[in-house]
């Protein structure tokens, strides 16, 4: 379909994107558009203007600064994929990375864009939330570092002002993570999905579609701090979740998933 | 509306779009490219898919005024002085093709698929084609004919 | 040396690799408007009132109701099924299902048309819904009271013999429900159309029909033929789906002739999943009964058929698929009760297979469930049923008359394609580790019928100036290749080149009938019909030929090879067809070598064996189609490249039946896979290759020896994938999983077996 009219500003940089966003408050940050257009085709999506960032590249990088890897927020997938740096120090999110849609999508879309759009069905936003990473916005107030495990705050919504962009993700470096997705279909959603990652040697473990957000399996993660067996500390995997049923999955089936699919990562870590 | 300068299959072309309006129709009604299609509204089948700054990306997923500055490559560009390219000419030749309407964007698709991986096996293509839908081959046809142009250098 | 049976490629690839394709969309039509529907957010409800005026605001923007559109679909073109449930092309008092059209929105551009739709105020009084077939067979919600039933058809008979089951050891039961599939074309519909200024009508449809929808839109709109014309350009695919012309098209020439002004509408992704007629929808209540021995003796099927919110011809599907209940076996005792219901859902239509797939897929089932009771090989069990070779033409006790067939030659040439003993030895090692991923192994032995109708196509051949001919043809290639395999079929009995052979359709002022592309008969009727008519070219050129050497034309004889005519015994002097066009033109007879042929024949029965083996993960449920192996015997092959690409595609839509697709209403009929998002349409990744091996069994049917090879491929393959899929989940105690069989539907049969 075609989107509902909007108007369209192209931001030189981070700062001018802030202060066009600050001039109409309903106006939306586009980076690759991945998440935005096709709400806006189908016109669940209706601002009435469009801050395009897609052209800041000094937003595209990823850095090893020794125990953390940083990565530009308007990085595409498909180059944390290819990244040398990622796959050596942190190989779980650029395994992930080419989990996300098709090749089409993952030259688009950016792990800025896909985190903020805050999908509780996202990849990228279970293994980050499995990382610990931290999100850096900047806004009208300056900079500022957000945990993830505070920044998805319900489906599609973060903790980000409406004036805030994301420039930043920092994650660990990280030997050993595994992300498993469960599809109907190759191209489909994460019907669930399961990250586990060692993070300073503690196992940590988040879910995807199992939520009104990504959630961290903190059941899981004690049961397996105690000293419980993988399949164990796996049986617990949907304990504090709240999966939806829906035209891919009951919540039963889902719940299911996830206590497979955990004890299969945990397995495979 | 919005000016935007981009470059199509080598063309400098200038226009005013609206903001709303989508990259693919831009090609197909301001330029009159009309060999690449629309085949839904979710960019899920990749019936769209042109090439962008070198890269495959669904043109109903990127609107005309994201393109401004950029280099887009369609179906029209591929055949040089009347050749089929080397992707068009393993299509044909393996019958990977039956109503047409999928094919441009499975060729496009192809094409930068090639281009990042030259020799690709048979599961690779099956997933770098998964964002690109069929509904009269079946696909067989399809990946032969990619591997067939793997193997003439495509 | 004849050109047929040769894998040639096809003639018509340039354009749609050049992107030079001419699909409705991508017509030039100046100063066409376009037209946006508005459809009914609600699956059954009173319109009280539609307000226009917000979007009659926007510029250049003019609304239309059912009050400014008078007219109504015709009623089914079979006079058994019920003739009063005709759709208002734009509804008026009710809407039926969700989709249904309520205004229609001309605009001078399409996003305008869209903002406009969005304003159209619609005021409804919700009415209770009936989604469900077995809800709508209550007859408590009615969607024609006036009509005082939901019933749209019927077939076979409703009484019971009691004594079906005499003499039977074993009688197997289950219900299977072939679920509501989308057919989903990659190009949507699309329709365009022009008042010229002599008063005639052009429309430019995407369909599978230019004929039928040209006589079909004359009487709905109550115009005389002859001020129309159709012309269907490129279309990129149907399955069915555009088998019959809709609300939409009346709609698009209606306005045309109305506004006096060209109008052109594409309708979106989303609105086609809701708004264009689905396939299959039918829920089987079965019992097959036999011996020990593995002799089975009788059947019986009560069907349930969902005909949607406007029945059409899928009221009559009940009855294709009673006639092919018996398969493949020499089943003695077959009794079929069907009937077809209205539900508050989109309509459905004959969608690739169209009542036979879900034939082969109860048979095919309950052959196995009885093997599994009587603990016989399924293999076998086939084999002591099958209609023998020497007992064709063989009538079934469901009343058809299959003309040709070999089964046991076909299980035999998939049995070891496949490799089957090892498979078992495979499967067998795998449960003896007690491994999470099963093995399946799944034999569907089908037949079906191509041409059910019987019908007469059309063709014309005629010699150009140049020495090149042309066919016209009645049939209507969407996708299927005819203007290669029509040009080799010419070739063949002509003597000239296919390069110089064109083929030409779908324009109802060039072709004047024809019965389109659907029902795999095209080849066998539409190919005929063009050698019929490539024939009489050759008489008539004999004549002229006898004028132009002083010989009596029986005594004239074209050698094929050269493309020459001579007097037999005499090979020189001769004439090619280049050098007879050139003389003929030059004395003013060119017009001599033009010959119109039509050719009927009755239905034909292609059939084959399917092998599909499955990969269960029986932690997660998910099911892994290994391999598909397909023998289709759909009599000669004229061009195999051609042949196996739709057995390709074919058995494609067969496996995304078994493991994938559905298409699903909530209680409420919301659709809910309304998109390429929601409904699970597979992509390359989730398939592996098909192996597809040829058989030939020519038919009697006619001199070419063709049946129709369409929709075997979907036909064979959801029942093998579907076997396969209760052949890994056999030792879990498993004997019936809903399709899709996909990982919730495996899971679940897995834990209702350990409940």
């Amino acid at each position: 379909m075609i989107p509902a009219a909007f108007a369209y500003e192209r931001a030189g940089s981070v700062e001018e994107a802030i202060a066009l966003l600050g001039r109409d408050e309903d106006a939306k940050l586009l980076a690759g558009g991945h998440s935005l257009i096709p709400a806006l085709r189908l016109r669940i999506a209706r601002p009435s203007a469009l801050v395009d960032i897609g052209r800041l590249d000094d937003l595209r990088y990823v850095r090893d600064d020794g125990d953390r890897i940083a990565i530009g927020a308007l990085t595409h997938h498909d180059a944390l994929v290819r990244d040398p740096v990622l796959a050596a120090r942190c190989g779980l999110l650029a395994h992930a990375a080419e989990l996300v849609g098709d090749p089409q999508v993952r030259h688009r879309g950016t792990i800025g864009g896909s985190l903020a759009h805050a999908d509780p069905a996202s990849d990228l936003g279970a293994v980050a939330l499995a990382l610990d990473a931290e999100l850096v916005a900047r806004g009208p107030e300056g900079e500022r570092a957000i945990p993830v495990a505070e920044f998805f705050t319900g489906p599609f919504t973060s903790s980000l002002g409406p004036q805030e962009i994301l420039t930043e993700i920092r994650v660990p470096a990280v030997e050993r993570g595994v992300y498993l997705k469960y599809q109907r279909s190759a191209r489909d959603w994460a019907t669930v999905g399961v990250a586990a990652a060692d993070v300073g040697g503690r196992v940590q473990v988040a879910l995807a579609s199992m939520g009104a957000t990504p959630l961290r399996a903190t059941a899981v993660e004690e049961a397996l701090a105690g000293g419980a067996s993988a399949a164990d500390a796996a049986a617990l995997a949907a304990e504090g979740t709240d999966p939806q049923t829906d035209v891919s999955a009951s919540s039963e089936y889902r719940a299911h998933l996830a206590r497979v699919l955990a004890r299969r990562a945990l397995e495979q870590l | 509306m919005t000016s935007v300068a981009i470059t199509v299959n080598g063309q400098l072309r200038d226009a005013e779009v609206e903001p709303r309006q989508l990259l693919v129709y831009f090609l197909r009604e301001t330029l009159g490219l009309k060999g690449t299609n629309v085949g839904c509204d979710t960019s899920s089948c990749g019936a769209c898919t042109v090439l962008m700054d070198g890269v495959s990306v669904k043109s109903c997923t990127v609107l005309a005024a994201q393109a401004d500055g950029s280099a887009v490559t369609t179906i029209e560009a591929l055949a040089e002085d009347g050749d089929l390219h080397v992707v068009q000419q393993a299509f044909h030749e393996h019958h990977a093709l039956q109503c047409g309407y999928c094919t441009p964007g499975f060729v496009m698709a192809t094409v930068s698929l090639l281009q990042e991986n030259p020799n690709p096996s048979e599961g690779e293509i099956r997933q770098a084609l998964e964002g690109n839908l069929c509904r009269c081959t079946g696909y067989h046809n399809i990946v032969r004919a990619v591997e067939a142009a793997a193997r003439a250098g495509g | 040396m004849s050109i047929l049976g040769n894998r040639v490629l096809r003639k018509e690839d340039p354009r749609f690799l050049r992107g030079e394709a001419t699909y409705v969309e991508n017509l030039t039509l100046e100063g066409a408007l376009t037209i946006t529907f508005v459809r009914s957010l609600l699956a059954h409800a009173r319109i009280v009132g539609v307000d226009t005026s917000a979007a009659e605001a926007l510029p250049d923007v003019q609304v239309f109701t059912g009050a400014d559109i008078d007219i109504s679909t015709g009623p089914p073109p079979i006079p058994v099924l019920e003739q009063r449930m005709r759709r208002p092309v734009v509804a008026t008092d009710v809407v039926r299902f969700v989709g249904d059209i309520v205004a229609v929105v001309v605009s001078l551009d399409r996003a305008t048309g869209v903002d406009a739709a969005e304003l159209v105020s619609v005021e409804y009084d919700p009415l209770p819904v009936a989604v469900t077939t077995v809800d709508a067979a209550k007859d408590e919600v009615l969607l024609y009271p006036e009509i005082g039933t939901n019933v749209a058809g019927r077939a076979g008979r409703t009484d019971h013999d009691p004594r079906l089951f005499d003499g039977c050891d074993v009688v197997v039961r289950d219900t299977l429900v072939s679920q509501r599939l989308a057919g989903c074309p990659l190009e949507v519909r699309s329709a365009a159309a022009q008042l010229g200024a002599d008063g005639r009508i052009t429309a430019w449809l995407s369909t599978q029909v230019p004929h039928r929808d040209h006589f079909g839109i004359s009487m709905t709109l109550g115009l005389d033929p002859a001020q129309l014309r159709v012309i269907a350009p490129d279309v990129g695919g149907g399955f069915g789906a555009k088998s019959a012309f809709g609300a939409e098209e009346a709609i698009v020439v209606w306005l045309a002739r109305h506004l006096g002004k060209p109008v052109r509408w594409t309708e979106t992704r989303s609105e086609s999943m809701i708004a264009l007629p689905h396939g299959r929808g039918q829920r089987l209540e079965l019992a097959l009964g036999g011996k020990s021995d593995g002799t089975i003796l009788a059947y019986r099927m009560d069907i349930l058929q969902d005909a949607g919110a406007y029945p059409g011809v899928t009221a009559f599907l009940p009855n294709l698929t009673a006639l092919l209940a018996s398969g493949v076996y020499a089943i003695p005792r077959i009794e079929v009760d069907g009937v077809s219901v209205v539900t508050n859902t989109a309509p459905l239509t004959t969608i690739r297979g169209a009542g036979r797939p879900e034939a082969a897929q109860a048979i095919e089932r309950m052959v196995d469930l009885f093997a599994a009771e009587i603990g016989m090989d399924p293999v076998e069990v086939r084999r002591k049923n099958f209609i023998a070779k020497e007992a064709f033409p063989y009538q079934t006790a469901s009343g058809a008359t299959y003309d040709s067939a070999d089964y046991e030659a076909a299980l035999e040439l998939a049995l070891r394609a496949v490799g089957y003993e090892e498979l078992r030895a495979e499967q067998q090692r795998r449960r003896d580790e007690g491994s999470t991923r099963e093995l399946g192994i799944g034999i569907s032995s089908y037949t079906e019928i191509t041409n059910p109708l019987g019908e007469e196509e059309y063709g014309e051949v005629e010699i150009t100036a140049d020495g090149g001919a042309i066919v016209h043809t009645g049939s209507f290639s969407h996708g299927q290749g005819h203007e290669t395999t029509f040009a080799m079929i010419a070739s063949e009995r002509l003597g000239l080149p296919i390069e110089q052979i064109t083929v030409v359709k779908g324009d109802t002022d060039d072709v004047p009938k024809g019965t389109g592309t659907f029902g795999s008969k095209s080849t066998q009727i539409g190919g005929m019909a063009a050698r019929g008519a490539a024939d009489e070219v050759v008489e008539r050129a004999k004549v002229l030929v006898g004028d132009y050497l002083e010989a009596s034309a029986a005594d004239v004889v074209l050698d094929v090879g050269l493309g020459r005519f001579h007097v037999a015994g005499t090979p020189q002097p001769s004439l090619s067809w280049v050098e007879l066009a050139e003389r003929t033109a030059a004395d003013g007879r060119l017009d001599e070598l033009k010959a119109q042929h039509e050719f009927q024949a009755p239905p034909t029965f292609p059939f084959g064996v399917h092998i599909a083996v499955v990969d269960v993960d029986v932690e997660t449920g998910k099911v892994d189609l290994e391999r598909l192996v397909a023998v289709d015997d759909a009599g000669t092959l004229i061009n195999p490249l051609i042949a196996e690409g739709q057995v390709h595609g074919g058995v494609f839509t067969g496996v995304a039946q078994a493991l994938y697709e559905e298409f699903v209403y909530d209680d409420d009929g919301n659709p809910l896979t309304g998109s390429f998002v929601g409904y699970a349409f597979p992509s390359t990744a989730d398939l592996p290759g098909w192996e597809v091996i040829e058989m030939e069994t020519p038919t009697p049917a006619n001199a070419l020896g063709v049946k129709g090879i369409g929709e075997s491929g979907t036909i064979g393959a959801t029942p093998a994938v579907w076997n396969a899929v209760l052949d890994a989940l056999a030792p879990y105690g498993v004997r019936h999983v809903d399709m899709p069989c996909n990982g919730e539907n495996v899971w679940r049969a897995l834990q209702e077996a350990k409940a």
